[in-house]
């Protein structure tokens, strides 16, 4: 996993780029409404997914916007990337 | 049924001379697991064993088990670069890691086990204003806790270590000097407490992984394992790089993200450099091993992986630093690098917690710093099962103060422990 394809500048260098964790963690939509355990969750908790996990970079020392990727965290190896509000894709021994 | 070993002694050691060396007994047994355990225990790295050997010494309860999926001391334990200290600059974890260097301190004689502790003195480095302004917060606080620390001048720095380049490009403001950390052997460790607890009657299992947990009206009964299931009044977790898996099986989440963290070992060469120097700011860390060979870790990956490789670009990140600070380990070759799956949580401080589900406990999370914690993470875990209650010293990594916001906040607030 040593190149990584921006959605907008193609393929680059994975030094460039700063990883961002989970992706698709929607903010709560009624923050009045939460618990103690439910703001918790959100600010603190992650799938930490072994295999197959959907995650947020920044190509940071390019364009600097933000965009998702999928990648196996077994291997390392990148499976898709797409911007950001895109769906996520569906990829090959995706279980969840 | 306790297992009594013969004493390690030099009498011990001419007498098996005299036989070439064929006559040593196993150092534990290889049972195959029982039904059913008063105790079960997750993990058999340093700190499932430790608390293995507790539970069986100080608590009297021996119907215990270990399961290891690998073998002893195979995952984190055999991959740290086996750094002890305890210079923390909160009180709730400078109180777990000096409980665990106080226990380090007799650790060979209370299991007639030569773990090699070696307190050869642990330097930190500052290299501007900030950091001497941290490690100068840090060492007050540790005085308070009453552990030592000694801020040195970047001519003292210099004296315990006289090829360092203080001029360098973040150059050397200062240091604090904790004389009781050092380095010790970490299989021996995991190797010493499995003879010891073995000793007392604890079934060592290993190759024998949990894939699941048999949980009745939110009561733990058992754990499913590739070598069938296994009874168990109560189940204590002690795994690593993996303790997400684990308490996703028994119905739960934990906030722990899983990063490697890479080490290097050099090749072997004579004695170079007796203390341990940790750089948190230029992130390189440094010691050598009594076999010569200089171990350099680094700060982890930037993202979750349980590769156990580590990703290229951060070997430059650490050697660099390395060679800044050290210009005479330029042509110096590197023999091995690894990395190690560390479970590091928000805080940057372990998980010793009761669980959603009763007679379960967890003590996970140790990430980047838990080798030097051993001793002392076995003893209060141990206590805490025997008891069911949280010991005093663990009581405040409980997980819900990731609900209460009662964080213990080793990352932002002192070095971050590798």
């Amino acid at each position: 996993m040593l190149t990584i394809k921006c959605p907008w500048c193609g393929d680059r260098d994975l030094t460039e780029f700063a990883a961002g964790g989970e992706g698709h963690i929607a903010r709560p939509l009624e923050p009045a409404t939460q618990s103690d355990a439910e703001w918790g969750d959100y600010i603190y908790t992650r799938k930490n997914t072994k295999g197959i996990h959907y995650e947020r970079w920044m190509h940071a020392q390019g364009c600097r916007r933000w965009f998702n990727a999928v990648r196996d965290t077994v291997s390392d190896e990148f499976l898709a990337f797409y911007k950001t509000g895109e769906p996520a894709p569906k990829v090959e021994g995706d279980g969840s | 049924m306790a297992n009594p070993k013969s004493k390690y002694s030099i009498f011990s050691l001419v007498r098996n001379a005299l036989s070439y060396h064929e006559g040593w007994e196993a150092q534990w047994r290889s049972p195959d697991p029982k039904s059913a355990y008063d105790v079960v225990i997750i993990g058999g790295g340093g700190h499932g064993l430790a608390t293995a050997y507790y539970l069986a010494k100080e608590h009297g309860i021996t119907n215990v088990a270990v399961l290891e999926k690998g073998w002893l001391g195979g995952g984190n334990t055999g991959r740290n670069t086996t750094i002890v200290r305890s210079n923390y600059l909160w009180d709730e974890s400078a109180a777990i890691y000096d409980h665990a260097v106080n226990l380090w301190e007799n650790l060979s004689q209370e299991l007639n086990y030569n773990v090699m502790f070696s307190p050869r003195g642990l330097l930190h480095l500052a290299h501007n204003v900030h950091d001497m302004q941290e490690i100068q917060r840090r060492g007050n606080s540790n005085f308070m806790n009453g552990i030592d620390a000694e801020m040195l001048t970047p001519g003292q720095c210099q004296q315990l270590v006289p090829f360092m380049n203080l001029g360098c490009r973040y150059p050397v403001m200062g240091g604090v000097l904790q004389r009781r950390g050092g380095t010790a052997r970490h299989d021996a460790v995991a190797w010493g407490y499995a003879r010891a607890a073995d000793a007392l009657g604890v079934d060592i299992i290993q190759k024998c992984e949990v894939t699941g947990f048999d949980i009745e009206n939110g009561v733990v009964r058992g754990v499913q394992t590739t070598r069938g299931n296994i009874g168990a009044g109560k189940v204590g977790v002690v795994t690593a790089g993996h303790s997400g898996v684990t308490a996703e099986m028994a119905g739960f989440r934990l906030p722990i993200e899983s990063f490697p963290l890479q080490a290097f070992v050099s090749e072997p060469m004579k004695p170079v450099i007796d203390v341990v120097v940790m750089s948190n700011t230029v992130h390189a860390y440094i010691s050598q091993s009594d076999k010569g060979e200089l171990v350099i870790g680094g700060s982890g990956d930037p993202y979750i992986s349980y590769s156990q490789r580590g990703c290229f670009d951060q070997v430059e990140h650490v050697v660099g630093p390395v060679i800044e600070l050290y210009p005479i380990f330029s042509r110096v070759r590197m023999m091995r690098q690894w990395g190690g799956i560390t479970d590091v949580t928000i805080d940057r401080s372990p998980v010793i917690t009761k669980t959603p589900v009763e007679n379960m406990m967890f003590n996970v999370g140790w990430g980047t710093g838990g080798f030097k914690a051993t001793p002392g993470s076995g003893h209060v875990f141990a206590a805490s099962l025997a008891k069911g209650e949280m010991h005093d010293i663990a009581a405040p990594f409980a997980m819900d103060r990731f609900h209460t916001g009662a964080l213990i906040d080793e990352a932002a607030a002192a070095a971050v422990a590798h």
